[in-house]
């Protein structure tokens, strides 16, 4: 009755990993709980806070609305992947801790992420810009101001690099 | 939150995706871009057997010129079609409504014939469709038909589709010269469902509206076409006093309905306000489009 | 380092892990062989249950555990009553797993256990119920209305408490008055929906019998000592942990959840870790709510707008059970008057029982209701005078010199409620000169010729924060040099892991840096109460101060006895103790932290090197009569009542008379929590609080239809505001410190998020003032708005 696992091959954050996966298996709890990926948070599981956003293929889409089986051959990008293996962090998270970007910390994964596709279709974003892309993820701690500031900022540094 | 347990068929064609359907199209479920239906299942408010999932059907995502006008398949990611350039030149209103899609996040995976065969009474692509009379392609086993969009809704959530049929393709009309279009939507957050949104399409000659389309999504079972409003409008200029008279028609004809976030009155109220907004920029735009379309 | 730590913008000691997403919330703890919870939840709002059968669920591959009322034993008890009262005459608790009865849409009725949480949900559906369902009241009308049914069949009436504070003759001082204006307001209900929703992990050791359990809660130290009575296990056999806390705004201080002791329960019959993650619609449903209340208030006031006496009666709408007793209503009835003289006042409420969620604080606790109806009551008085909104507080306002301030009520926490300190008229000047108040008429009248509505609104508050009954705190210098700090309360976004190292460097004369700070693990301090009532920096944080500045006296101690110099002669600064103007007597800390600890082998170079250039030939034992081992110390506060922090908002609002829409132009902050430890962080609580607020006044609500069915359970319909729905808020500090604690610090957690309803309302008031719309409720959505306006047409044709 229960139908059966599928093999799939997934590409997280440069490291390729072989799973058997349910179909039903939701790719937020594929990187979580078999990946032990868990900076991909979970805060709704209906796509409307955004804590669970990864890129996929580079693109940022919540990861709560996709299947694992969906994402076998793709190229995923977790907030774990974000500045690499070095002590240094990558410029949003460093704009986003000067500027107080952050309180609990536990929609944040989903915001870099989502700002990392911001930044890159938007290099120099004004203000509004940033609100609108940022509308997508919620955030209860900080009321967003210092989030876009962090954003602003990050670009800045971006730019600079 | 989880889904409930199905089986899950990876398709990588269009002919595949009917056979499949034909096999065993029982309980079964079409994935498209996912952003409504994973909701549902992880809700558990749809429980499908068998999940068909298209993501893999490349020959699906294509945006085309076509006919005059736009082709564009049903597996087109709808940030696709927000940023093709082909779009803004030949069906601006649907270029115009694209950023009220969700979150761009959610336009990144949804897909244009996902959320127009979701049939979302509060949905903006719908209500496109039904303003520009956008034509839609389906297949089933028996081949392909083709159908106006207002044909293709019947009520909450539900299309004619057969069960059996797939939605392969939509193909909006390019406007006439000196059309102008407008989106305007009221929603209680920004990427929330429309209350009430209004598409508009005037097309002008001298001063006056030659044609005039008016649709509306959140006031009712499916996108309505606000077709007296359009007649009221026709061979007369866009004054305050003739876009008030088709703003009557509709509050008198839309039959919204009560829910946490508006009364039906307020939706009412809503839509009369929307449409003159919406006529209003539509009107002015065509003032300024050129005479002829290229 | 030679700049106070105290005051500093420094960055956050926790970020950079949060950042790269190795932060460690419950739902991340995944013990090996863990197992995965689900709760079965009522559908219905008032049902007996006829029969319950789980044998199909049980009978499901990959369950392992089905548990109803009747699997849980001696556990299944009523849940405790965490703050009993004398007026609470009827208090009721839920149990673990309904028995019999359930009262409210999402009450537990089974705890499943299985392989994942898939399999866990699926079986939920497997579990055969026969319902009876019973009469709902959904609201306070409807438990109120004669004949109604009960929520609880023992409960007369409805009614949970009845209670009554006064002060003065407000009787008497209303009779005699010439003008006496009366106003019924509603504010409805929300709910805190942290983004991490709650969740519970437990794993218990059969071998050495102790119970590990992980929660995302605010007050870990409580839960650990309530299951170690719940389960028979010795205190110190329990360890319950508060990892990352992804945000609680009050709605985690509810103990017990039922989880939280269904969760250790399975893992204790399983003897396999087990864990349960809220998910949203639970939390929704589930989780406790607040607000929810009707005022009847009336107001004496005098020709120049001065208020002689206010009398309200109120209904606090309790859900279904009151765990957490009455502390909102006495909060809402005591600090009601906020920033006013009110020498006259009169205050009486009903606590009645609902078929609803339970309400417990959230974020505000009972201020934003008392702050909506007094600065109503200042919109009322104006519109009668015909004056400036701000002019009718400017002459109500408490001076500055009336310090302490006795309310005459009591408090929450049983202490009076006596205001400490503040400037309230400076707070309010200081909002209006930020906002251009001055000019904002003209504005309005020039936007009105143009049929645009400005509005301006203002809102004052006074905050109760700081109470007791205490936090301890643990300071250790380590022998790197390294300062570790433990206390017993959480921290869920505010920044402790900065804030308290930064009091702890102050007086420890090192880097923030170097601080590292523990919190919610009782493992690690086992005394003290939690992360509430914008409590953490003044108990814990004055702790810590106290704490840390031992740990200073007794380096200061070692150092003078090595150096053989006079303490007078020695300072510490840059993370080393120096005789005065001799640098190259320096000794790190951490070298007299090795020195503290006479054991004579240390670890590491340095170390080493201290130990033998800096300990001399003994004479006796190595520790002293009364000396301890190493550079550390414990210390407690308790507060001796609340210390009173304020603030004044001003908004200017546009309302579109076309769609209902009400959009923020500009928002000013101003603010007094006392001294400030790190303004950033400051300001950063009350960004958060006030966007919170924002949503409660035009966004966020709690629904239920009139059978008692919750039409909010989702997030498309429970409407967080977005980046888009919040402008940028404009912050101005003004700092009275308190005199209560050595600090001067007042609580800021809560502050934001208070007066926001009611400065909404006075904004919407002032836009629409050409309609006559007066605001009598919050939150307000565009639909109602709309309604206000044409309501206050008719109300304008009928009078012309």
């Amino acid at each position: 009755m229960t139908p059966p696992e599928i093999a799939i091959t997934v590409h997280v954050n440069g490291r390729s990993y072989a799973e058997r996966v349910p179909p039903r298996l939701l790719l937020s709890d594929f990187l979580r709980h078999h990946l032990g990926l868990t900076g991909t948070h979970v805060g709704c599981e209906h796509g409307v806070c955004g804590a669970c956003t990864v890129l996929l293929d580079g693109a940022a889409v919540r990861s709560c609305l996709l299947l694992a089986v969906q994402t076998d051959g793709a190229q995923i990008t977790t907030v774990e992947g974000l500045a690499g293996d070095g002590e240094r962090l990558h410029p949003l998270q460093e704009a986003f801790r000067e500027m107080h970007g952050l309180q609990c910390g536990f929609c944040t994964p989903g915001f870099l992420l989502t700002a990392v596709e911001l930044l890159r279709d938007t290099p120099h974003p004004d203000d509004l810009t940033i609100r609108r892309d940022l509308a997508g993820n919620l955030c209860r701690c900080t009321g967003y101001q210092n989030i876009v500031h962090a954003v602003r900022r990050a670009a800045e540094l971006m730019g600079r690099r | 939150m989880k889904p409930p347990a199905f089986e899950y068929v990876r398709v990588g064609t269009t002919e595949e995706a009917v056979a499949e359907l034909a096999r065993d199209g029982e309980d079964t479920k079409l994935l498209a871009g996912g952003q409504s239906l994973m909701p549902m299942l992880n809700m558990r408010l749809a429980m499908p057997r068998r999940l068909i999932d298209l993501n893999r059907v490349g020959e699906l995502e294509y945006i085309r010129e076509r006919e005059d006008g736009v082709a564009i398949g049903a597996m087109t990611r709808q940030r696709a079609v927000e940023k093709s350039a082909l779009v803004a030149r030949q069906v601006p209103l649907l270029a115009d409504a694209m950023p009220w899609v969700g979150h761009f996040q959610i336009r990144n995976r949804g897909t244009i014939g996902g959320s127009l065969a979701h049939a979302d009474p509060a949905a903006e692509l719908p209500a496109v469709a039904v303003c520009l009379d956008a034509r839609v392609t389906v297949r089933g086993p028996e081949g392909s038909r083709t159908l106006t969009s207002e044909q293709l809704y019947r009520s909450y959530f539900t299309t004619t589709l057969a069960s059996t049929e797939i939605l392969t393709e939509i193909w909006f009309p390019a406007p006439p010269a000196r059309t102008g279009h407008a989106w305007l939507e009221f929603a209680r957050r920004h990427g929330d469902y429309a209350l009430v949104g209004v598409a508009a399409a005037v097309t002008l000659r001298d001063e006056s509206i030659a044609e005039a389309r008016l649709a509306l999504t959140g006031v009712g079972g499916r996108p309505t076409r606000a077709r007296d409003a359009e007649r009221r409008l026709v061979g007369r200029r866009g004054s305050d006093a003739v876009l008030e008279d088709a703003a009557d028609s509709v509050r008198q004809t839309i039959q919204p309905a009560s829910d946490i976030h508006g009364t039906a009155e307020y939706r009412r109220r809503l839509a009369g306000t929307l449409t003159v907004r919406a006529l209003r920029l539509a009107i002015e735009r065509a003032g300024r489009a050129p005479s002829r379309t290229t | 380092m030679t700049t106070r730590a105290i005051g500093a913008r420094i960055p956050r000691n926790e970020d950079p892990r949060l950042l790269r997403g190795h932060g460690c919330f419950v739902d991340d703890v995944n013990p090996a062989d863990g197992l995965h919870g689900a709760v079965l939840r009522s559908p219905h709002a008032h049902a007996r249950i006829v029969s319950i059968d789980t044998s199909r669920a049980r009978a499901l591959p990959g369950v392992d555990l089905v548990l109803t009322a009747a699997d849980l034993g001696e556990v299944n008890q009523p849940t405790p009553l965490l703050i009993p009262n004398p007026h609470l005459t009827y208090p009721r608790t839920p149990r673990p797993l309904a028995a019999d009865e359930v009262r409210f849409v999402g009450e537990p009725v089974a705890f499943v256990v299985a392989r994942d949480r898939y399999l866990a949900e699926d079986a939920l559906a497997a579990i055969d119920l026969t319902w009876e369902p019973l009469p709902v009241v959904a609201s306070v009308e409807a438990a109120l209305a004669e004949g109604a049914p009960l929520v609880h069949a023992d409960v007369p009436g409805n009614r949970a408490a009845r209670m009554a504070q006064q002060v003065g003759d407000p009787a008497g001082a209303l009779a005699r008055a010439a003008r006496v204006l009366r106003e019924r307001l509603y504010i409805e209900r929300s709910c805190g929906s942290p983004i991490e929703a709650r969740g519970v992990a437990a794993e218990y050791d059969r071998r050495a019998g102790t119970l590990r359990v992980w929660v995302s809660t605010q007050a870990p130290l409580p839960i650990k000592n309530g299951l170690a009575r719940i389960f028979g296990l010795p205190e110190f056999k329990v360890d319950v942990i508060a990892p990352d806390v992804g945000g609680g705004f009050g709605t985690k201080i509810m103990l017990f959840y039922p989880e939280e002791i269904l969760v250790p329960f399975a893992a204790i019959r399983l003897g396999r870790p087990v864990k349960w993650t809220e998910d949203r619609r639970e939390h929704l449903i589930a989780a406790t709510q607040e607000r929810g209340q009707r005022h009847d208030v009336e107001v004496a006031v005098d020709e120049d707008g001065r208020i002689l006496a206010i009398r309200d009666r109120f209904v606090h709408d309790a859900g279904a059970y009151t765990p957490y007793g009455i502390v909102v209503p006495i909060i809402t009835s005591t600090q009601l008057p906020g920033p006013y003289r009110l020498r006259n006042y009169a205050v009486e409420f009903d606590v009645v029982y609902t078929n609803t969620a339970m309400v417990t604080p959230y974020r505000g606790a009972g201020r934003p209701h008392g702050a909506f109806v007094m600065e109503r009551v200042i919109g009322l008085i104006a519109r009668e005078l015909s004056l400036e909104p701000a002019e009718v507080r400017r002459r109500n306002f408490i001076q500055p010199h009336e310090f302490p301030w006795d309310v005459g009520l009591t408090f929450q926490d049983g202490g009076p409620t006596r205001y400490d300190s503040g400037n309230y008229p400076l707070g309010l000047e200081l909002a209006l000169e930020r906002i251009d108040a001055a000019d904002f008429r003209r504005r309005q009248a020039e936007a009105r010729r143009e049929r645009r509505y400005l509005g301006l609104g203002i809102g004052c508050y006074v905050e109760g924060t700081g109470i007791g009954p205490y936090e301890g705190a643990h300071v250790r210098v380590e022998p790197s040099g390294k300062v570790y700090v433990a206390t017993g309360l959480t921290t869920q976004g505010q920044g402790h892991h900065t804030t308290f190292a930064q009091i702890a460097a102050d007086a420890l004369g090192c880097d923030p840096a170097d601080v590292t700070v523990v919190t919610g693990d009782t493992r690690k301090f086992n005394w003290g109460a939690g992360t509430f009532a914008s409590r953490g920096l003044v108990t814990s944080g004055n702790a810590i101060g106290i704490a840390a500045r031992k740990v200073r006296d007794k380096a200061l101690r070692i150092a003078a006895g090595l150096l053989e110099v006079s303490l007078d002669d020695l300072e510490l600064t840059g993370g080393a103790v120096r005789v005065r103007g001799v640098p190259d007597t320096a000794l790190a800390l951490g070298a007299l932290a090795t020195v503290a600890n006479p054991i004579r082998y240390a670890y590491g170079k340095e170390a080493s090197e201290a130990a033998l250039r800096l300990v001399k030939p003994r004479e006796g034992a190595v520790l002293a009569p009364g000396e301890e081992p190493g550079l550390e110390a414990y210390a407690y506060y308790a507060p001796p009542q609340a210390t009173f922090a304020s603030g004044c908002h001003a908004a200017i609002v546009e309302v579109d008379i076309a769609t209902g829409d009400v959009k923020i132009l500009r928002y000013v902050v101003q603010h007094d929590c006392g001294t400030v430890v790190n303004p950033t962080v400051v300001e950063g609580q009350i960004h958060g609080g006030v966007a919170q607020g924002i949503g409660g006044a035009l966004y966020e609500r709690i629904v239920y239809d009139d059978q008692g069915q919750p039409l909010a359970a989702t997030f498309m319909d429970f409407l967080l505001p977005t980046a888009m729905e919040i402008p940028e808020i404009e912050i101005i500090h003004t700092e009275t410190p308190s005199p209560l604690n050595p600090l001067g610090i007042k609580g800021v957690g809560e502050a934001g998020a208070i007066p926001v309803p009611a400065l909404i309302a006075e904004a919407v008031d002032d836009a629409l003032a050409p309609f006559g719309v007066r605001v009598r409720e919050m939150p307000l959505n565009p639909s109602r708005v709309l309604e206000l306006v044409t309501e206050g047409r008719e109300r304008g044709r009928g009078a012309g």
